[in-house]
């Protein structure tokens, strides 16, 4: 158990500092997905120890949203990398007050 | 009640529906819209005198009848009623105004005939007639307060009547606000009776004074006579009325000399049981008649513009009306007495010098006449009957009315005896001027002015008031006038007089034999200058009378640049103040969503940061709160 | 059912207007249904008992019931008066609107003056609502044609005026809203949740709550009234909109301020009136003479106007708290004749601004002579607008003055110094625009048409009509104040030393 956890706290780190520090969008998009993952494992790991099912219906929700957000999330950076020449997310800054 | 007297409603309707009628009725009523105005006038004449009849045909004690057209509004505690008085004293003023209206509407048509708009000057001079009477018959200071402005209205439309003269608009425009602050006093004394007496009816009001404590009784005397003082021009708001003079000359001899200027004193006299009942109120009226009789009589002295020099001598004859008002049930039948006396031989010399400016091309500059006896005789002749009564000649008008008001002043204190006397003395010479410089003397006629003789319409309503002039007096008979309005205002009781009548009798014609011969000695026999001396070269008085003694001045100072000043502080204050703190509130929000705005760098990576460290933070707190 | 349709008819031919095809019958329909919304506000009158007074015609339908909103509608004495007051100015307004220039593209006509029928309706609704939360909503709902009215169709700054205005009336609109849900909490706390007016009276409340609660409706009618010194709006908001925009805003719409102040902040909270009623009174004389103070100095026809009205509003609002009938009904009729007079002065100077192309009050100068029925109708507007006795206004203004003296001589008399700076503002502009040796400038100005006299005249004939017989108003009046009037309490003071009724007639006079 403690080992799903440690796992899944690792991944969801990662991803947290790669969607910090990283400035391609596309790598940002991957972290984003890297954490989404660790909590479904975190999710699927509680359902196993409690011997329930409500985890994992919670871990398949995620997985549809996932593939949603990557649907539409992929569909902006290839506009905006048509447009612009670059998946750099510091070079989308137009939206500043 | 099916009596003949009930039918006052008759005498305001004819002009009233004159005038809508030629308001409303199109240019295809310009041929003989001029009749028509006249004969509504002359309709309300017949009818008054019609009245008149019946109502002497009364017992005395029976001579009063109101009747009650409708209920005007009737809320909360205030009821007034539309209701009318025929009584002695409305039935002689009905007399007067149409009288003299009429004359001075046949007179007009002569007059206004060169005018595009003479329709409308006489659907403006039948409203006059339709308000003023409205003013006297009213039963209810409401309803008195209606044709009270009713009458400025038409004053007001027909002072500006040449509104493509900026003077003449301006003019009007003075003589309705000055009045309007008259009015002030009016309304607040309507409040006050309504909150006291719980009624506007004059005649109820005049039984419920005895109950009222002396501070309101006083209260409302002094503030009816604001009121008159504003329609009466007498001083503080004197001022208009030489500006008025902007009007056509019929206008002048109508509104502003016989009938509208006199509605103060009628006003006071209407409220005698008001002004009975209060002894301060009276010494007001007094001084207020006697300060203006003799401030109009010395600005009648230096004025050039023959109209201002006769309305100079309306504000001073209208002076003595007051100060008579207001010497109580002895002077009030004199004060009426005077006014009806004045308004004839009034009106005749106001017409008269509309007569002269006719025959000379609008010229109202006496120094430009002279020598106008021989072109305008009939205008002459009339003019000398008009100047004789008002300066008192035995056995004209104005000797039997003025000497009553001098006497009965002198029996009220001797201080004011003598202010009356001067000024009949002051009287004498500036008519006596007037005289000289207009009719006497030789020629100062401008080039290519020839004075020829008005048309007959215009010399007839002349003679016919030169008449009256001369026969004015015939009312004071066996006291007649005094008998017929014992009823109205109180039985006249004798003051003693410090000197026996006679020798005052003696003493005013002396005074104004002194004046006549200082006048002659001055103007008859010398030569008069073609132009006036200037400022500089005449002495302080003459300087001070010609500009008014300075009224404009004052009301300057006093009034118009404080009030100019408060205009334009509170505009400025509204505009940086007032709309200065709203569009602050609105500059403090938008200020603040820009402070905030900073924060939208526009960087997901640090909006991201962000996120995250409000969640640590988050989850930090809610650690720390389940730990502790 | 006739309230409901009364409100409804306007509305509908707004819609109508605006979806149908765009064209020039546009134009005679929109006069076609205020005309008929004027047929039938008459028989609404004819079927009204004044005899007996009260609420009458009304309906009543549960709307939301967990929160006791109901659609109830009725019309008293006041409600009546305004409701005739939108009717009868409405088709005379929209006649003389149908040629007005507007901003935007040709054929827009049909949108402004579809705008137009809707805010007759909701104020209709407005004046007829008897549920505390259907009046909100109706209240705020007038906001919106205003809005467009002023920003899509207005003159120059149109747009910001628009903003200005909705800005201004949304404030006080959101604090009586905590107000009106302050109610609720009340009502439910008393037992059944209910907003209706008759159950809403005589709710037990303290005396704090009420104050606040008055508070909260007092502050958006004053902002709507406008009572100084929350009047800035108005001016700015008159000196953007077309004169119909002015006349439906200042005359219809600004009235629903006082109608508020006598039918919920006095029906609602009496006690609380009459603890505010010292401040609201002194605030009212601010704005009567300071409303005339700065109309005297205004250089633009619309702010001046507007600027007249301020003063209007102050002797209104001070008749309102006066609390005496008398003052009272002089404040209802007051209303109504401020709302024919100010629509004569909108109109007319909206004539002359349209044909002059400035508002400036220094471009005119002599227009008396090119333009006599012009400068006639403005002198007639200009006097009534003074209180000239014979014209409607004076009644008014005289009951206020005077129901105002018999409680606080003070204020009564201070407040009638309003007529003597009225007669300044109205003769200066008189004086300045029509007088004078003509202006080369306004050559090209041309007289009223057939149009303008006809969309003027019935303004005319009312004032005049009212000026010297509004007792069968008064009849329809003052059993609605006195109702108020009672319910707060006051009343007015007996006469402290009647004069004896005269003995029957002939009577004599004086000694």
């Amino acid at each position: 158990m403690t080992e799903y956890l440690g796992l899944s706290m690792l991944l969801f780190t990662i991803g947290a500092a790669g969607v910090l520090v990283r400035r391609n969008a596309i790598v940002v998009f991957m972290c984003v997905e890297l954490m989404l993952n660790a909590a479904n494992l975190a999710l699927v790991s509680f359902s196993r120890r409690h011997g329930e099912l409500d985890g994992q219906l919670a871990a398949f929700f995620v997985m549809v949203v996932a593939a949603a957000e990557v649907v539409v999330g992929l569909a902006i950076i290839v506009s905006i990398y048509r447009t612009r020449r670059s998946t750099s997310v510091d070079d989308a800054s137009l939206l500043k007050a | 009640m099916n009596d003949v007297l009930d039918t006052a409603w008759v005498l305001v309707a004819l002009p009233l529906a004159g005038a809508l009628l030629l308001l409303t009725w199109g240019k295809e009523s310009d041929r003989f819209g001029h009749w028509i105005g006249t004969a509504a006038s002359a309709a309300s004449f017949v009818w008054g005198a019609v009245l008149f009849v019946a109502l002497a045909g009364r017992d005395a004690d029976d001579r009063s009848v109101t009747t009650t057209l409708f209920t005007w509004f009737d809320v909360g505690r205030v009821r007034v009623d539309m209701a009318l008085t025929y009584d002695q004293l409305s039935a002689l003023f009905v007399l007067l105004i149409t009288g003299v209206g009429t004359l001075i509407h046949v007179y007009s048509i002569g007059y206004m005939a060169d005018d595009p708009r003479r329709r409308r000057f006489f659907a403006f001079l039948n409203l006059f007639v339709a308000a003023m009477l409205t003013l006297v018959l009213a039963a209810d200071y409401l309803v008195l307060f209606l044709g009270w402005e009713g009458v400025g209205l038409a004053s007001y439309l027909l002072i500006g009547f040449w509104q493509h003269k900026p003077s003449a608009a301006a003019a009007a425009q003075k003589a309705f606000v000055m009045n309007r602050v008259g009015d002030l006093g009016m309304v607040i004394a309507i409040a006050l009776m309504l909150a006291h007496l719980g009624t506007t009816d004059i005649a109820r009001v005049a039984t419920g004074v005895p109950a009222l404590s002396d501070g309101v009784v006083t209260g409302l005397g002094l503030l009816l006579l604001l009121g008159a003082c504003g329609k009466s021009a007498q001083v503080p708001l004197q001022a208009w009325l030489l500006d008025a003079m902007e009007g056509p000359t019929p206008v002048s001899a109508l509104i502003h000399a016989a009938t509208m200027v006199t509605a103060g004193v009628y006003l006071i006299v209407r409220s005698a049981a008001i002004y009975d009942a209060s002894e301060a109120a009276r010494l007001a009226v007094v001084a207020v008649g006697l300060v203006t009789l003799l401030a109009g009589a010395a600005i009648g002295c230096a004025k050039d513009d023959i109209k201002k020099a006769l309305a100079g001598s309306t504000m001073s004859q209208i002076g003595y009306m007051t100060l008579a008002a207001g010497l109580g049930p002895a002077g009030y039948a004199f004060a009426i007495f005077h006014l009806v006396t004045h308004g004839f031989f009034k009106a005749n010399m106001f017409l008269g010098a509309g007569s002269v400016m006719h025959g000379t091309g609008d010229d109202v500059d006496m120094r430009h006449y002279g020598a106008l006896r021989t072109a305008m005789p009939v205008t002459f002749f009339t003019f000398a009957a008009g100047y004789l009564a008002i300066i008192g000649f035995p056995g004209l008008s104005g000797f039997w009315s003025k000497d009553k008001i001098i006497e009965t002043a002198f029996g009220f204190n001797v201080w004011v005896g003598l202010g009356t006397l001067l000024g009949a003395g002051v009287t004498a010479f500036y008519m006596t001027r007037l005289m000289a410089m207009t009719f006497l003397g030789r020629k100062r006629w401008r080039e290519g002015v020839h004075p020829h003789e008005s048309p007959a319409v215009m010399t007839v309503p002349l003679v016919v008031l030169a008449a009256l002039s001369v026969l004015g007096g015939v009312m004071l008979l066996g006291h007649w006038i005094t008998d017929w309005l014992a009823p109205v205002v109180g039985e006249a009781h004798h003051e003693e007089l410090p000197v026996p009548a006679i020798v005052l009798t003696l003493s005013v014609l002396v005074v104004v034999a002194a004046g006549v011969a200082l006048a002659w000695a001055t103007y008859g026999r010398r030569e008069v200058a073609a132009d006036a001396p200037t400022d500089r070269e005449v002495g302080w008085w003459t300087r001070a009378a010609r500009h008014e003694l300075y009224g404009n001045a004052v009301n300057d100072a006093l009034v118009v640049r404080p009030t100019g000043q408060l205009v334009r502080g509170v505009t400025a204050f509204d505009k940086h103040v007032v709309a200065g703190a709203v569009s602050g509130l609105a500059g403090l929000f938008r200020d603040a969503s820009q402070g905030l705005g900073r924060l939208q760098t526009g960087f997901v990576r640090s909006y991201a940061l962000v996120l995250f460290g409000g969640a640590a933070a988050l989850a930090a707190a809610l650690l720390a709160v389940t730990i502790a | 059912m006739m309230l409901t349709a009364l409100a409804l008819l306007p509305i509908v031919g707004g819609l109508v207007l605006a979806l149908a095809p765009r064209g020039d019958w546009g134009r005679w329909f929109a006069v076609a249904v205020t005309g008929a919304t004027l047929g039938l506000s008459l028989a609404v009158l004819a079927r009204y008992d004044v005899e007996a007074g009260g609420m009458q015609l009304t309906e009543q339908r549960t709307w939301i019931e967990p929160m006791g909103v109901h659609y109830a509608l009725g019309v008293d004495g006041l409600g009546l008066t305004l409701v005739l007051l939108t009717t009868v100015l409405t088709p005379f307004v929209v006649l003389a609107a149908l040629r007005d220039r507007l901003p935007a593209s040709e054929g827009a006509s049909n949108g402004y003056l579809a705008w137009m029928l809707v805010l007759e309706g909701l104020a209709i609704g407005v004046f007829c609502a008897t549920d505390v939360f259907l009046f909100y909503v109706l209240f705020e709902a007038t906001l919106v044609p205003i809005y467009f009215l002023i920003g899509s169709y207005g003159t120059a700054g149109r747009g910001r005026a628009a903003i200005g205005f909705l800005v201004y009336n949304l404030v006080g609109g959101l604090v009586m809203l905590a107000a009106v849900v302050g109610l609720y909490v009340l009502s439910a706390d008393a037992g059944e949740p209910s907003y209706l007016l008759t159950d809403l009276q005589g709710l037990e409340m303290g005396v704090w709550t009420e104050r606040m609660l008055f508070l909260g409706f007092f502050l958006a009618f004053a902002i709507k009234a406008p009572l100084w010194p929350l009047h800035t709006w108005l001016p700015d908001a008159a000196g953007a909109a077309t004169p119909a925009t002015s006349v439906l805003m200042v005359s219809v719409i600004d009235k629903i301020g006082t109608f508020g102040m006598i039918r919920f902040c006095l029906g609602l909270f009496p006690g609380a009136s009459e603890w505010a009623s010292p401040v609201v009174m002194t605030l009212a004389v601010i704005s009567i003479l300071y409303g005339a103070l700065l109309a005297i100095g205004a250089d633009d026809l619309r702010r001046l106007v507007a600027l007249t009205s301020v003063s209007h509003f102050g002797f209104i609002v001070l008749g309102v708290f006066a609390l005496t009938t008398t003052s009272m009904a002089g404040s209802v009729l007051y209303m109504l004749n401020h709302g024919l007079s100010t629509a004569v002065l909108f109109l007319v100077t909206g004539v002359m601004i349209a044909q002059r192309g400035s508002a400036d009050v220094a471009a005119f100068g002599g227009v008396q002579r090119i333009a006599p029925i012009m400068s006639g109708m403005l002198l007639v507007g200009g006097l009534s607008s003074l209180s000239l006795p014979g014209m409607a206004p004076f009644v008014s203004e005289l009951l206020v003055i005077v129901g105002t003296f018999s409680r606080e001589p003070v204020i009564g008399a201070i407040a009638a110094l309003g007529i003597v700076l009225a007669a300044v503002y109205v003769l200066r502009l008189y004086r300045r625009t029509m007088t004078g040796p003509l202006s080369p400038d306004v050559g090209g100005m041309r007289d009223l048409g057939t149009r303008e006299v006809a969309a003027l005249s019935p303004f005319v004939v009312l004032i005049l009509a009212l000026g010297f017989y509004p007792q069968p108003l008064l009849d329809v009046i003052e059993p609605a104040v006195d109702e108020v009037s009672h319910v707060v309490g006051v009343g007015d003071p007996e006469p402290r030393t009647p004069a004896p009724v005269a003995q029957s007639e002939p009577q004599e006079e004086g000694h």
